[in-house]
């Protein structure tokens, strides 16, 4: 560790904490309808939308009519991205001639996309055309994440109005979400991604003649344009097989640093939102501490591993840390810090490779989706899933002082708790229930890239990505097979869906229920006590449930690596 | 709720059609007309010939040239499409190798090349990028010193003095960003061009 890393590392922390408050003033106006300074250039348009769809702008929907519309939604993003896949081969913007991608891959594909997860069962540049990695993969950045911001603006909804029956319009939300907030952004940081060096053509590969006379054929195209969404709605899934380290997909420092702030910018400065929604913007901060204190650990942690280094690069005497797997131009701090963040956000863009991170090192991106990607977490889902677990927080210091818990004025009672447990406990159902089958399922077993414990990790990243709906991997594993593509599918779908659903059942019952004013007896969740509380949930929760898998992996390997073994 | 599925078919054709299609169909013209030479991949001609891109790095394996790291990219078997065989520096299907901390293929591998680099350079310690793969295996850039490390090398095979390769070294080392973001690196394509170049002199 250096000094010169830790001060990057401080850095990006400045720069997110500056960005929540202006962020989330903004994103607050947009979702309450009010003018903003685009609303001159988009306001007509989005009346035009309105208008050609059906959609009347003052009617808001109960939270089931939401629940619902945002699943018809998804049913036609689903097929929208099966059917290019399927049928790219006869489309145009096709360049590289790829062929129809298999059934059981479009599926695996076409569910990660609507799901916000972007898992990479696709090989990017060698599996996909032009039009697929456009108007599959960049449509669905855009709608997953802007669905995502659309539920969690109805559960911050639900703790903000009383006595309503209704929770916001998801076809409003949405669509403002896309033209207000996600694309301004993205037209400008594509430009800056192009300056950067990211490639931004519909041309064919370019086949060169390197120095030394051999032919090298280089895969290029609208990388720019997706990329900017990808990190900006924590989708993560890559242009390129090597994702963010492909050094078309983050040519510079520069490129990378940016491209870690927009994975936390809009998922930090929804906590201000939640904070001014509910007249305090001290409850948005309270949350953001519960996120940074979880954060900073990780990256610490991380950092440290990897810039310790191996035992087997030791025992050759080689210093400098574990350069297996990651780029040069990043180096150690930058490709830990890239790692926490993106599995902190439910992101899952990689600029290093996790499958060859310290045994340590790799365990935290592992931890940090765990324990729900609520530390900040994707664009939406890591709000309403940090609220499941402040709900829980408070529920248990209601337990201990035996007085009926409430949060930011509303009680919250045993329809709040069923719910959030409910949410919470999809999580370790799909990961565990899945990792137990993939590990003795011999089609499975012969997935693993890695020997012994490494092995194990690996098909536990696997379903702890795609039920946390985070898209990175041990990428190692040989995903693309029958059973992967169906299980890590299901997997994703039950991850997102059966989660927002009782998400979206508390947003209703308590929109319905009346704000009570704070009294003597009130617990205060604007202090440390409520922030050391939340994290202590939150850990023990996750302990309780991962502690288990993760000595068989990570940890066992861990001990394994000190003492010298191989496998 | 019938009344949401009017909406939710055309509002999804018309966001689908603004942000797959009109979004990056717009930014592919207004990127190519701002900034020509990057929006194509950073291309490299020498005498009218693609010889690469500047981003992307590709395999020297002659001793008179500096070499990258090494590449763990894979293509399909020419004899049998369902198997892969070794393609460094394959700028069509990117990856690392994604070996773990106690793979003993790994292991193995960097004895290796660690042994090959020593009996290369004895007096100076094996840069650790020099031996590991890259995540992308197409990493165009080494550190400073497995360049300076390689100079031993390419000053027999070229007969040129030490001092002038590593002041050519040095002159094409990039520092981190206002003394903070990334690393220092050399472009390995950049360091040879230039060194074709010294060379002809």
């Amino acid at each position: 560790m250096t000094v010169t890393g830790w001060l990057q590392i401080i850095l990006y922390c400045a720069i997110i904490v500056a960005l929540t408050k202006p962020l989330g003033w903004y994103m607050t106006r947009v979702f309450n309808g009010e003018k903003t300074f685009l609303s001159p250039v988009l306001r007509p348009i989005e009346a035009g939308i309105y208008w050609i769809s059906g959609v009347d702008d003052k009617r808001e929907q109960h939270w089931l009519t939401y629940t619902v519309a945002m699943l018809l939604f998804h049913v036609g993003g689903f097929l929208i991205v099966y059917g290019v896949m399927r049928l790219q081969a006869v489309l145009p913007f096709n360049p590289a001639g790829q062929g129809a991608v298999a059934e059981d891959l479009s599926f695996n594909t076409a569910i990660s996309f609507i799901t916000n997860t972007n898992w990479q069962n696709y090989g990017g540049e060698s599996t996909i055309s032009y039009l697929v990695q456009m108007l599959g993969l960049t449509h669905q950045n855009f709608l997953s994440a802007a669905t995502g911001i659309a539920l969690a603006m109805a559960l911050i909804r639900g703790f903000s109005r009383a006595s309503m029956r209704t929770v916001g319009n998801f076809w409003v939300d949405v669509t403002r979400c896309t033209l207000y907030v996600l694309l301004p952004i993205c037209i400008v940081y594509t430009l800056f991604l192009v300056w950067q060096g990211m490639p931004q053509t519909l041309g064919d590969y370019v086949e060169a003649t390197t120095l030394e006379g051999a032919k090298q054929t280089i895969a290029i195209g609208p990388v720019a344009s997706q990329v900017a969404i990808k990190m900006l709605g924590t989708n993560g899934g890559g242009f390129f097989n090597a994702n963010a380290a492909h050094p078309f997909e983050n040519p510079t420092a520069l490129s990378n640093f940016v491209q870690m702030i927009s994975i936390f910018a809009l998922g930090a400065a929804l906590t201000n939102v939640f904070g001014r929604m509910v007249g305090n913007q001290r409850q948005g901060w309270a949350i953001l501490a519960v996120m940074g204190v979880l954060f900073v650990a990780g990256v610490a942690i991380t950092y440290w591993a990897e810039a310790g280094g191996t035992s087997m690069l030791h025992a050759l005497g080689l210093t400098g840390g574990n350069m297996e797997g990651k780029e040069v131009r990043f180096g150690i701090v930058a490709s830990s810090l890239f790692a926490v963040i993106t599995t902190a956000a439910s992101c899952g863009a990689v600029n290093a490779m996790h499958d060859s991170f310290t045994a340590l090192g790799g365990m935290i991106p592992l931890i940090n989706i765990e324990l729900g990607e609520i530390i900040v977490g994707g664009v939406g889902a890591g709000m309403y899933g940090m609220l499941l677990f402040v709900i829980l927080a408070i529920f248990i210091a209601g337990l201990m002082v035996g007085r009926t818990p409430e949060y930011v004025g509303k009680k919250i009672e045993a329809r709040e708790v069923k719910m959030a447990m409910l949410a919470i406990l999809v999580l370790p159902l799909m990961i565990l229930g899945w990792t137990a089958v993939g590990v003795v399922y011999p089609a499975a077993v012969a997935s693993m890239a890695n020997a012994g414990p490494h092995g194990f990790t690996e098909v536990l990243y696997a379903y702890t990505s795609g039920a946390g709906n985070n898209g990175s991997a041990f990428a190692g594993l040989g995903g693309n097979t029958f059973f992967y593509n169906l299980t890590l599918a299901s997997a994703m779908f039950v991850g997102r869906f059966f989660m927002i659903i009782p998400a979206m059942a508390i947003a209703g019952s308590l929109a319905e229920k009346k704000s009570i004013p704070p009294s003597m007896g009130t617990f205060p969740t604007t202090g440390g006590l409520f922030v050391g509380l939340v994290i202590g949930v939150i850990l023990i929760m996750g302990g309780l449930t991962f502690f288990p898998a993760l000595a068989l992996g990570p940890i066992v390997e861990h001990l394994a690596m000190n003492a010298g073994n191989l496998f | 709720m019938l009344r949401e599925i009017r909406p939710a078919m055309v509002l999804l054709v018309v966001l689908t059609a603004i942000t797959g299609l009109a979004y990056p169909l717009a930014m592919t013209g207004i990127a190519g007309a701002i900034f020509p030479a990057k929006a194509q991949g950073s291309l490299i001609e020498k005498d009218g010939k693609v010889i690469g891109s500047a981003l992307i790095g590709q395999e020297f394996k002659d001793d008179k040239y500096f070499h990258g790291r090494p590449s763990a990219t894979l293509a399909p078997d020419p004899n049998d499409s369902t198997k892969s065989i070794p393609a460094p520096y394959n700028a069509a299907n990117s990856g690392g190798s994604n070996l773990g901390p106690t793979s003993k293929a790994l292991a193995d591998r960097l004895k290796q090349d660690v042994d090959k680099l020593k009996a290369e350079n004895p007096n100076a310690p094996v840069p650790v990028d020099l031996v590991t793969t890259s995540a992308s295996g197409l990493d165009p850039d080494i550190s400073p010193e497995a360049a300076h490390f390689q100079v031993p090398r390419v000053a027999k095979a070229r007969n040129m003095s030490e001092d002038q390769l590593n002041q050519l070294v040095a002159s094409n080392t990039l520092g981190r960003l206002v003394g903070l973001l990334g690393e220092p690196r050399v472009n390995v394509l950049a360091l040879n061009l230039a060194l074709d170049r010294a060379a002809a002199k």
